[in-house]
C-alpha cells in the first residue's frame, strides 16, 4: 500500500511512531498527483513547493521531539476559491484567472497553524455555480469511478482528488449541496457545517447566507479531525458564531441504540433512482437493527425549496458579483472607450454562462416590481421551511436520505438544461436555507459500481450528532472498503 | 413571462452586454426557473416574517480603534490598470 492511500488519522498515527516522515507522505502524494492528474484534473494549480517546505518543517519539528498539531505533516487541496496569499486564486473564472489574493482565508490560515502542506488549488464550477464543474473555464474534472461521468460540484475538484488520493483531505465550501453532492458522486465522506460554525473570511463570496465551508475526506474520522481544526469564531466573518469547539472526534461511536432517526418522506418520491432509493433503505434498515428509532416524518416545504433557492441564491450572487468590474483586480477588457461600456465588456468576456444566467435570475428577482414577488416571497418561504426542520427536530435526533436523487450522472448530459442541473441539488440545498449541518458518507453502490451517497441532517450545531451517525453507517455498511479502480502509477488499471 | 426586451434592460442593469442568442437563451431559461418559481405564490404567507439568516444574529460591533490597512502596492498588484498609486479607468465622462 502506497502512503498516499492512507486516511489523514493513519497517517497521523503513523508520522508519530516514527514510521514514516512527513516529506516521505508529501512526496507520495505530489508523486501521485503527477502520475495521475493529467486524467482526473482535479488540480487548478499545484503547489508542490509549498507542501514540501511545510513538510520539511513538521519533520523539523518532530525531530526535536516537541508535539505537533493532529493534521501536522496531513497534505491537503483547497477549492479554489479560497484565498491563499502569493498563489492564484481563480473560482475556475477567466474574471480571476490571474488574480493572486493579498491575504490568506481563516480556513487556510488555521490549516497553516495545523502544519498542514497545502498541496495546491482545486477545480470548481465557475464561482461555485453549478453541479458538475463543467462549469469551471479551464477544464473538466473526471469522477474517478467512471472517467466519463461528472466528479459533481461545484466543489468537484476536491471531491475528485479525494476519491483518487490525490490529496489526503480536502476543504470545498457548499452553498446548495457544494460539498455533500460532489462527495456523493465521488464515494468520499462531506460535510457541510452549520451556517456560522466556520469562518468565511477568505472564501469568495457566491450566497452569503448559505455559503459554508466544510471537509472532504476519506472516512468519517477525518472529516471530524478536519472539522475541529477548521471550526470557531473570528472576528474577520461577524457571522461566525461565538461558541465553543469540541473534539468532534469524541463523538464517533458504532453504537446507535435508542438514537431517533427521522425519514421524510417528501425524500422518497418519484424521480429518485431506484438503485439509489434502496441502497438508502438497505442503511436504514441496518441502523434499525442496530437499535436506532425510525419514524417517517414530514417536510412539507421541500417542493418548495428548489425553487425558493432558486430565487435566493442567484439574488444573493447578484450583488456579490457585482464587484467584478475590471477596476481593482481581475480581467478587464481592453478595448472600451468609456468606464461603462469597459464594465460591461469587461464582465460579459469574463463571466461563463452559468454565472451569467444567474446574474440575469437574480438582478431580475431584485429589480423594482419583482421584488416582492419573487426575492421577499422566497425569504418568507424560507422561513416555513425553517420551521419544517425545528418541527421535525422536536422529534428526531437526526433527518436521513439519500444525498442526491440519481448516481454521477455522464459528461454532457445535464449541461444544456439548467432546470434538470438545478434538480440534483433538491434533497441537499434545504439543509443550506435552514442553516443546519449535513454529511454525505458512501453507503453502497449501484450494479455498474457508482458510489452512492447517504445524507445526515442534524439540528443547528449538531454536527457531533451527525458525525456519530455516519460514523455508524461507515461502519456498518463497509462502503469506504471499496475503492475506485485507477493506476497505481501511470499506464493501466488495476485492482 | 419576462420577454426578450426585459431579459435586455435587465441585463443593463447587471452590467453585462449580451449577444442575440445569449438573449434568446436566457429569455427562454429564465421563463422556466421564473415558471417553477411560481409554486411560490401558492403557498399562504401571510404574517410569516421572512428570513434572510437561518441563525438568530445581530449586529456585531467593536471598539472603534484604527488598525493597519493592507499595504497599497499589495492591493494595487492586481489591479488591471495602476497609476500612481491609484486605479485608473477609461473615461467617465465627456
Amino acid at each position: 500500500m502506497s502512503l498516499y492511500q492512507y486516511t489523514a488519522h493513519e497517517l497521523r498515527d503513523m508520522l508519530r511512531r516514527k514510521e514514516v516522515s512527513a516529506a516521505e507522505i508529501t512526496d507520495s502524494v505530489l508523486e501521485r498527483i503527477d502520475s495521475l492528474d493529467s486524467v482526473i484534473k482535479a488540480y487548478v494549480t499545484v503547489t508542490a513547493e509549498v507542501a514540501k517546505s511545510m513538510a520539511k518543517a513538521v519533520d523539523a519539528q518532530l525531530a526535536q521531539g516537541s508535539d505537533l498539531p493532529e493534521l501536522a505533516g496531513i497534505p491537503m487541496g483547497l477549492k479554489d476559491n479560497l484565498n491563499t496569499k502569493g498563489i492564484r486564486t481563480t473560482c475556475s473564472s477567466k474574471m480571476l484567472e490571474n488574480y493572486i489574493s493579498p491575504y490568506d482565508s481563516t480556513v487556510y490560515e488555521k490549516l497553516i497553524k495545523s502544519m498542514s502542506p497545502l498541496l495546491g488549488k482545486l477545480n470548481m464550477d465557475e464561482f461555485a455555480m453549478g453541479s458538475s464543474t463543467e462549469n469551471s473555464a479551464f477544464f473538466n474534472t473526471a469522477n474517478p469511478w467512471d472517467l466519463e461521468r461528472v466528479p459533481g460540484g461545484s466543489s468537484g475538484g476536491s471531491a475528485a482528488a479525494v476519491a483518487a488520493d490525490e490529496a489526503i483531505f480536502t476543504l470545498g465550501s457548499d452553498t446548495g449541496g457544494s460539498i455533500r453532492q460532489p462527495a456523493a458522486f465521488c464515494g468520499v465522506v462531506g460535510l457541510k457545517p452549520t451556517y456560522g460554525r466556520v469562518s468565511r473570511y477568505g472564501l469568495v463570496a457566491f450566497a452569503s447566507s448559505l455559503d459554508q465551508i466544510g471537509p472532504i475526506t476519506k472516512d468519517v474520522t477525518d472529516a471530524a479531525l478536519v472539522l475541529t481544526a477548521i471550526a470557531g469564531h473570528d472576528p474577520m466573518d461577524s457571522t461566525s458564531v461565538n461558541k465553543e469547539v469540541p473534539d468532534y472526534t469524541k463523538f464517533l461511536k458504532e453504537d446507535v441504540k435508542g438514537l431517533k432517526i427521522g425519514l421524510p418522506k417528501e425524500y422518497f418520491v418519484e424521480g429518485i433512482d431506484p438503485e439509489v432509493k434502496t441502497k438508502v433503505m438497505e442503511t436504514v434498515q441496518k441502523l434499525e437493527e442496530a437499535g436506532a428509532e425510525v419514524k417517517e416524518i414530514s417536510l412539507p416545504h421541500t417542493d418548495a425549496a428548489l425553487a425558493t433557492y432558486y430565487i435566493i441564491a442567484p439574488a444573493e450572487a447578484s450583488s456579490n458579483l457585482a464587484r467584478y468590474d475590471g477596476v481593482r483586480y481581475g480581467y478587464r477588457s481592453e478595448t472600451a472607450p468609456d468606464v461603462l461600456t469597459m464594465y460591461k465588456k469587461t464582465r460579459s468576456e469574463g463571466f461563463g454562462p452559468e454565472v451569467k444566467r444567474r446574474i440575469m435570475l437574480g438582478t431580475y428577482a431584485l429589480s423594482s416590481g419583482y421584488y416582492d414577488a419573487y426575492y421577499l416571497k422566497a425569504q418568507k418561504v424560507r422561513t416555513l421551511i425553517v420551521q419544517d426542520f425545528q418541527k421535525a427536530f422536536e422529534e428526531v435526533d437526526v433527518i436521513v436520505s439519500s444525498t442526491t436523487p440519481t448516481p454521477a450522472f455522464k459528461m454532457g448530459d445535464k449541461i444544456d438544461d439548467p432546470m434538470s442541473m438545478y434538480l440534483s441539488d433538491m434533497f441537499t440545498l434545504p439543509a443550506n436555507m435552514a442553516a443546519i449541518p449535513a454529511i454525505s458518507v458512501p453507503c453502497g453502490y449501484t450494479e455498474a459500481g457508482l458510489p452512492v451517497g447517504f445524507q445526515i441532517m442534524g439540528p443547528a450545531f449538531g454536527e457531533g450528532t451527525i458525525l456519530h451517525v455516519a460514523y455508524a453507517v461507515e461502519k456498518l455498511t463497509g462502503a469506504r472498503e471499496r475503492r475506485p479502480k485507477l493506476p497505481e502509477k501511470g499506464g493501466a488499471a488495476c485492482e | 413571462m419576462i420577454t426578450k426586451d426585459e431579459v435586455q434592460k435587465v441585463a443593463h442593469l447587471a452590467r453585462l452586454e449580451l449577444s442575440e442568442a445569449e438573449v434568446e437563451l436566457f429569455t427562454e431559461q429564465l421563463n422556466q426557473v421564473l415558471e417553477a418559481a411560481e409554486k411560490l405564490q401558492q403557498l399562504d404567507t401571510t404574517d410569516v416574517e421572512p428570513t434572510a439568516y437561518a441563525v438568530p444574529m445581530q449586529n456585531v460591533f467593536r471598539e472603534d480603534i484604527p488598525e493597519p490597512s493592507m499595504p497599497r502596492d499589495e492591493v494595487l498588484a492586481n489591479a488591471p490598470d495602476p497609476k500612481d498609486g491609484y486605479f485608473r479607468v477609461p473615461k467617465i465622462m465627456d
